[in-house]
């Protein structure tokens, strides 16, 4: 890591061996707070209804910034690079990526299934009229 | 105020069984606690045992708890069996509310505090052992995982002191467990213990994972660790992804019943099938958690025990990573009948059956493993091949039940109950019996007797067989589970046959105790001098039985599969030892009670959040983060055993060796 040719092939964020101290590590911190911060104020902004988008569009929209922070947690205070000495975090994230899809979708696609296939009594009492 | 809804009628002073049963478990506590002090061990286990941060050691107290509270599970199972036997036009001798508990119970603790410590235990005793290393990952945290499991395991056996017990089975299905239906502190007892557990097993899958990760030996790459470090490492994925969502849906059952939530109640928009939804797809994986270890295990018993390497290792890796993926897609299968569409239902009862492929595939390398091996019948292997059977048997009738329409009928049924016992006594419990047996020897340094060893598995086999079979027949017959009483003539015999296999069974606990007392009591005959009892294949057997806290003198240099094996023939080859090493001092990390205060302070907290006494609740929580912050603010973490030491180990160890393997005539 000390070798210089591979001083400039560093992502963001990776985590340097020691090899410029602390202030280093201290500004990649500071960036990823200053990001951080910022998409949490536009998702407030955004979600707060100051007309700054096209008001269908918001849903959308934070999904889009909630993605954003995701990466900037992942690249800025986690560490994730595609560093060869990073293989282990990266399929750890694949994987963890991978079950929550998995359980995210698959309980969307169930529990939609089920409101389908039975009425809750919510819905029994309205059909009923003056249940 | 001050002690919440705790009073004294709480004991159950009005009701004669649970009162005995507290009376005599209250009196052998004390009896315990007794002797250790009128024998003045008190400082020997705190210092080696309680505050130890060494894998062997926490491993080894996992399978004690395991062991331990397989009595209290057992005792449970007896109790069921014998209601069913008698309850026939009657009432039995067990009232509904008590019974409700009992079956609660006994499932809650045979998969939480049974075959999970049983399994993470052997995890931690034999994985770093196998890949040569020291310890695990994070030591002190290991003892924290320890002790909070054992602090769940206490508070679940208080409640049959103090309160009550959950009736609502061993999974809370709300609406039932709401407080509406469940006002009393049962389901609240049960929330606590496994919400404490839960972090302590979420945190030792963490350690076990990084361990396998990060710390092989020097020349161990993945596909030269043997297959049980592979199953560990894919069942404590599976602990790390899974047991979130566990703590995360009795969190909302908590907040449900605490204060006032309505994720899963009836009315205010709550929706309970999503209770449902969520406990199984953490459900299903552990199912897997608790059966790859044993999947390891076996491998390991049978390659050793028919004197061959594992066959076809690089598909037993890719059949257990697998199952590791597959686990998470098929957890609809425990809820076919409660309203899905047939699109849904089809997709789930596919994947399911595509599940056992992988296992099948397990189920031949292990018969080819011993097909042409020189297979020797010792008590391990004993287990491992009745496994065979009895896993098949199993496995079968669930493909059967994956099949929805054939689910609608079996669904809650008897032989729903007789399919999953039939893989997690005939799998997991096996498979832990089969580990015992074999590293038994490995943590303490004598053989276990192999005589009694045998007849215990054979009153367990037969016992197994006579239990269950019988439940397989009922349940085709119509009889649902849990049931305290009933009417159907055709049933009472089958249930008569059960109790008698149940009785068996005890008659196999009771040899594996006398095994236990008469192995210890014989120990100076079947001491274990090369540390090499069964010719074993992989590196734990290269380290004198019971192995120094440090485990290697130097990290073992593997060259190839079956690291030890290699080293071994090599030696043998050549008539001599290899040369003596350069010893160097080794750094050991420092013993810390920071587990055990963890505990101690979990377990008042757990307790006050159940009565509702909030000031200690507080208090306890306070104490929790003073302990972590000391445990921080550590100076020492670590200490070296000097070079002399290891050097005197380990010539004695190269001593019984060139002894036994050289000079002397036993082998």
């Amino acid at each position: 890591m000390s070798d210089p040719h591979h001083q400039s092939d560093r992502a963001p964020g990776d985590e340097g061996e020691g090899q410029s101290g602390v202030a280093k590590g201290i500004l990649g911190y500071g960036i990823g707070l200053v990001l951080a911060a910022g998409l949490t104020i536009v998702s407030f902004g955004v979600a707060a209804g100051y007309g700054w988008i096209y008001q269908p569009g918001i849903p959308v929209m934070l999904l889009v910034l909630a993605v954003a922070q995701m990466g900037v947690h992942l690249v800025f205070f986690l560490h994730i690079t595609t560093g060869p000495d990073n293989t282990n975090n990266v399929l750890a994230l694949a994987f963890g990526t991978l079950i929550v899809a998995l359980i995210v979708i698959g309980s969307l696609w169930i529990m939609a299934n089920l409101n389908h296939m039975n009425m809750s009594p919510g819905e029994m009492a309205r059909h009923m009229g003056g249940f | 105020m001050l002690l919440g809804k705790l009073t004294w009628s709480a004991i159950p002073l009005h009701e004669p069984i649970p009162l005995i049963t507290s009376i005599i478990v209250l009196a052998v506590v004390f009896a315990v606690l007794g002797i250790v002090t009128a024998k003045g061990w008190w400082p020997y286990l705190w210092r080696e045992w309680i505050t130890s941060v060494d894998h062997k050691r926490i491993g080894v107290m996992y399978c004690v708890m395991a062991l331990v509270m397989l009595l209290r599970g057992f005792a449970d199972a007896l109790m069921m069996r014998s209601q069913q036997a008698v309850a026939f036009h009657g009432p039995g001798y067990l009232p509904p509310e008590h019974y409700d508990q009992i079956f609660s119970a006994h499932g809650t603790i045979m998969i939480f505090f049974v075959a999970m410590p049983f399994v993470i235990g052997l995890m931690n005793f034999a994985m770093p052992l196998q890949l040569g290393i020291r310890d695990v990952a994070f030591p002190t945290f290991n003892s924290v995982s320890f002790w909070l499991t054992a602090s769940g395991a206490l508070l679940v056996n208080l409640s049959l002191f103090i309160g009550e017990f959950a009736r609502t089975g061993w999974l809370p299905y709300p609406p039932l467990s709401e407080l509406r239906y469940s006002p009393g502190v049962g389901v609240d007892y049960y929330l606590w213990a496994l919400q404490i557990s839960g972090i302590g097993t979420l945190i030792s899958g963490i350690n076990l994972v990084t361990t396998v990760l990060k710390m092989r030996a020097p020349g161990m790459s993945y596909t030269r660790m043997p297959v049980f470090c592979w199953t560990t490492l894919a069942a404590n994925l599976l602990i790390v992804a899974a047991f979130p969502i566990l703590t995360a849906t009795l969190a909302e059952l908590l907040l449900d019943r605490y204060l006032g939530f309505h994720f899963f109640t009836n009315d205010g928009g709550g929706n309970m099938m999503m209770f449902m939804n969520l406990i199984w797809a953490w459900g299903h994986p552990e199912v897997y958690i608790l059966i790859l270890p044993a999947f390891g295990i076996f491998s390991e018993v049978i390659s050793t025990f028919s004197g061959k390497p594992l066959f076809g290792y690089r598909s037993m890796i890719a059949a257990t990573m697998a199952i590791c993926v597959l686990s998470f897609m098929v957890w609809l299968h425990h809820f076919f009948t409660m309203g899905a569409g047939a699109d849904v239902n089809a997709f789930f009862g596919i994947a399911t059956m595509i599940i056992a492929v992988p296992t099948g595939v397990k189920i031949f390398n292990w018969m080819f493993t011993m097909y042409g091996g020189t297979v020797r019948f010792k008590t391990p292997m004993l287990w491992a091949i009745a496994f065979i059977c009895t896993f098949v048997v199993g496995g079968m009738t669930g493909v059967l039940m994956a099949v929805p329409p054939a689910d609608f009928v079996l669904h809650n049924s008897l032989f729903l109950v007789a399919h999953f016992h039939n893989v997690i006594i005939g799998g997991v419990l096996f498979g832990c019996f089969a580990g015992y047996e074999y590293w038994f020897p490995k943590a303490f340094g004598f053989t276990l007797d192999e005589r009694l060893g045998k007849t215990a598995f054979w009153c367990w086999f037969v016992g197994f067989i006579v239990a269950f079979t019988p439940l397989y027949v009922v349940g085709l017959e119509g009889m649902t589970r849990r049931m305290q009483h009933y009417d159907v003539a055709e049933w009472h015999p089958w249930l008569i046959v059960a109790a008698v296999g149940a009785a068996i069974i005890a008659l196999g606990i009771a040899f594996q105790v006398l095994q236990l007392i008469v192995s210890i009591r014989t120990r100076d005959q079947r001491r274990d001098v090369t540390g090499d009892p069964w010719d074993g294949r992989t590196l734990e057997w290269i380290t004198p039985s019971p192995p120094p806290t440090f485990n290697f003198p130097v990290m073992p240099n593997v060259e190839g599969e079956e690291a030890y094996w290699g080293l071994k023939s090599k030696a043998l080859q050549q008539q001599r030892l290899f040369d003596e090493p350069a010893y160097e001092k080794i750094e050991m990390p420092r013993n810390s009670p920071t587990g055990f205060f963890v505990a101690i302070v979990a377990t008042f907290m757990g307790f006050a959040l159940i009565w509702h006494i909030w000031w200690l609740a507080a208090l306890e929580f306070a104490c929790a983060y003073a302990v972590f912050v000391v445990f921080a603010w550590r100076d020492e973490h670590e200490y070296y055993v000097p070079a002399e030491e290891v050097a005197r180990i380990d010539r004695a160890r190269r001593a019984a060796r060139q002894q036994s393997w050289f000079e002397g005539t036993s082998a």
